[in-house]
């Protein structure tokens, strides 16, 4: 009885420490099946932002250009360019640019990066519906994630706390949020981080005082999108697809692919495949926002 | 004859091989927990392949990881906090640097770049820059590096907060983690133990073998549903129900965890645990009713005092099955870092930040070596849980 207790606890310690590294290791292998299968395939990794979209554009192109196989991995952004840095991959999926310091590196190595953008995610700031505030302006919402703004109160709502909710660290929206919405401080302990934006949509639809961020596709009827003002206050814009498109609502990002200029002969057709009208559209169907 | 003789010893050696290969993985496995966990110890909080500078004239020569992140956050302004002159700190870094000074100033490869960094601080006495340690060790005349304290293990599990993608230095402070995984495993078992003895002794000796024939495999279906499917379950039906039972602002919490965890522990300890009192030697119970003894003393004073060892073995794999369980603790506890002051509280769990945060955690950084420093962490919580049983069950048997 004693050593099968031990054995099960063994295994259950096995499972739980290596539960996380196991998806790590099929996307390792992934991408090494997809770069050592020849020149006719194309390897994509990086932002789980961007990779419903090439998801879809990798089978339709597949679909058009028979013979040709295109792997597509996610990871997130930062994994994929250092994918692209280590030359695992051709094309870099990513929800933001390059830092300077990834420059750097890409300077280090010689390597010449060219990027596409390939569309716009506008992020929506959404309550529960019935909240009575309809807009925010960035620096009410930079302090409701820090931490300093704690009641609905403060900002002309009911006398009800605030209760934040925000993707996990490993997401590119998180990143995008803190650096274009919290002024790139460090979001308060006190919030709460979900796993998925699905569950973030469903937490806020079912929580009265709650606040959260998702992207424009997945605003549902549950919840309330608010305006928000980028100027102290002076003009608030709701989030549209419009909006995103002509720049006016603000909490927008462009999504990117990078690639190695020395590879472009390689990855170009599938490129000019996404920045089609076809491919365009697919952006579109996907949830976010078509360059034309 | 012959081929049996021939087959035995290598099904011998089949089984034996098994048996060892399985020992050795168990073996490999811990070996490369901890060579990836311990040598998390002893590197410093600042991302790696960055130094962090100070202006020369500045006072200050050494800060915290804390102190760093309070001073990014923009909550401290002024070196006076600090221990320094009374003048505004200003922070710089690459980002900053960008805005200051064109592509051609930079250099088309960034060859002017130590330059451009030693003309910007000279300017600036307050400065508290970061910048890759490549470009800029030993080039610098204005500046001089910041000597800022190496994680060690005291700090590791003394520290309150857990900021791991912090620029330019990470916090990694494990307690409200440890203090999260342990109230809500705590308080699972707390629900789980009660519910799963009461049901493993009806199964065992109350129910007739009709109701035992369908209860028995409906409760071990429920040890084969997936965790996601639970911490769905848990965050939509559990969620709302604490939330508006306690009349919270918010539902996900380290309650809805436990009760979650409970339900997911009790298939194990209602199996595990009837297995135990299903061994009670007929004899014995037919002597204590024989004396007399009602059937509810019986249970009592003779079938759970036999199979204690039994039930307590359940017991810890119940908790062993909580506290590592990952999915569900996710999806439910809401995952705030925060010490948990009470159970209405959202918290978060150890497995639940490895598997969250492993995904993006760049593969053998900082980041990285501490979740598998969390990891070692959960697996010492574990050990320790498992000779403490070891050594109630040996004193009972003796």
């Amino acid at each position: 009885m004693k050593n099968i207790n031990f054995l099960f606890l063994a295994i259950t310690l096995f499972l739980a420490a290596c539960g996380g590294d196991k998806t790590e290791t099929t996307t390792t292998e992934g991408t090494d099946a997809g770069a050592a299968a020849g020149a006719t395939t194309i390897s994509v990794k990086g932002s789980d932002t961007v990779l419903p979209v090439s998801q879809k554009e990798a089978e339709e192109f597949m679909k058009a250009n028979a013979g040709s196989a295109i792997t597509v991995v996610g990871g997130g952004s930062g994994t994929g360019i250092t994918a692209l840095l280590d030359g695992s991959t051709d094309i870099c999926m990513s929800s933001r640019e390059l830092k300077t310091d990834e420059k750097l590196k890409f300077q280090g190595k010689s390597i010449e990066v060219k990027e596409a953008v390939i569309g716009f995610d506008a992020l929506s700031v959404i309550v529960h519906p019935e909240n009575k505030v309809a807009q925010l302006t960035r620096e009410q919402l930079e302090k409701i994630f820090t931490g300093e703004i704690k009641n609905w109160k403060e900002v002309g709502g009911a006398d009800a706390p605030i209760v934040a909710y925000s993707r996990e660290s490993s997401s590119g929206t998180y990143e995008f949020f803190k650096e274009h919405v919290m002024d790139k401080k460090n979001y308060a302990t006190t919030v709460l981080n979900m796993p998925a934006t699905g569950a973030i949509v469903q937490s806020v639809s079912q929580t009265k005082g709650a606040i959260g961020y998702v992207g424009l596709a997945y605003v549902t009827n549950g919840v309330k999108p608010l305006s928000v003002s980028y100027d102290q206050g002076k003009t608030f814009v709701a989030p549209s697809v419009q909006g995103a498109k002509d720049k006016t609502y603000p909490v927008a990002r462009p999504l990117y692919y990078f690639y190695d200029a020395k590879n472009e002969a390689k990855v170009k057709s599938f490129v000019d495949y996404v920045m089609s009208d076809a491919g365009q559209k697919n952006v579109g169907d996907a949830g976010y926002v078509p360059v034309r | 004859m012959r081929i049996r003789r021939f087959t035995e010893p290598v099904f011998e050696s089949l089984i034996k091989i098994c048996g060892y290969s399985s020992g050795f993985v168990v073996l490999l496995i811990i070996v490369f927990l901890f060579k990836e966990g311990v040598s998390f110890f002893g590197s410093s909080p600042v991302e790696e392949g960055f130094t962090m500078y100070v202006h020369q004239s500045n006072p200050v020569k050494d800060l915290s990881a804390a102190q760093i992140k309070d001073v990014f956050d923009q909550k401290i302004t002024n070196w006076k906090a600090l221990g320094g002159a009374d003048q505004p700190i200003e922070r710089f870094s690459l980002d900053e640097l960008g805005e200051a000074f064109t592509e051609e100033q930079l250099g088309k490869n960034f060859e002017f770049l130590p330059k451009c960094i030693d003309s910007y601080m000279d300017s600036l006495p307050g400065s508290l820059a970061f910048f890759p340690a490549a470009q800029t060790d030993g080039k610098l005349k204005s500046a001089i590096p910041l000597n800022i304290d190496k994680i060690t293990v005291g700090k590791f599990l003394s520290d309150t907060e857990w900021f791991p993608t912090s620029r330019p230095a990470a916090r990694m402070g494990v307690m409200p983690l440890l203090l999260g995984t342990l109230l809500v495993s705590f308080f699972a078992i707390l629900i789980a133990l009660p519910l799963g003895l009461a049901a493993s002794i009806y199964l065992a000796e109350i129910a007739d073998e009709r109701v035992r024939k369908f209860l028995k495999p409906v409760i071990e279906l429920l040890a084969g549903i997936p965790s996601v499917v639970y911490g769905f379950f848990g965050l939509v039906v559990i969620v709302p129900l604490v939330q508006s039972t306690f009349n919270l602002p918010v539902g996900e919490t380290a309650l809805a965890g436990s009760i979650v965890l409970a339900i997911m522990a009790l298939p194990t300890i209602i199996t595990v645990s009837e297995d135990a009192l299903r061994t009670t030697p007929r004899a014995m119970k037919e002597a204590s009713l024989a004396l007399g003894a009602s059937q509810w003393q019986t249970i009592r004073k003779v079938v759970v005092p036999y199979a204690s060892s039994g039930i307590t073995a359940a017991a810890i794999l119940g908790i062993g099955r909580a506290i590592g369980e990952t999915m569900a603790a996710l999806m439910v506890t809401g995952n705030s870092a925060i010490m948990p002051p009470t159970l209405l509280q959202p918290v978060r769990t150890i497995p639940a930040t490895i598997a969250a945060e492993l995904g993006e955690a760049p593969f053998g950084g900082l980041h990285f070596q501490a979740l598998f420093a969390l990891g070692c962490l959960l697996f010492i919580i574990t050990l320790i849980i498992n000779l403490l049983v070891e050594r109630v069950s040996a004193k009972r048997n003796s």
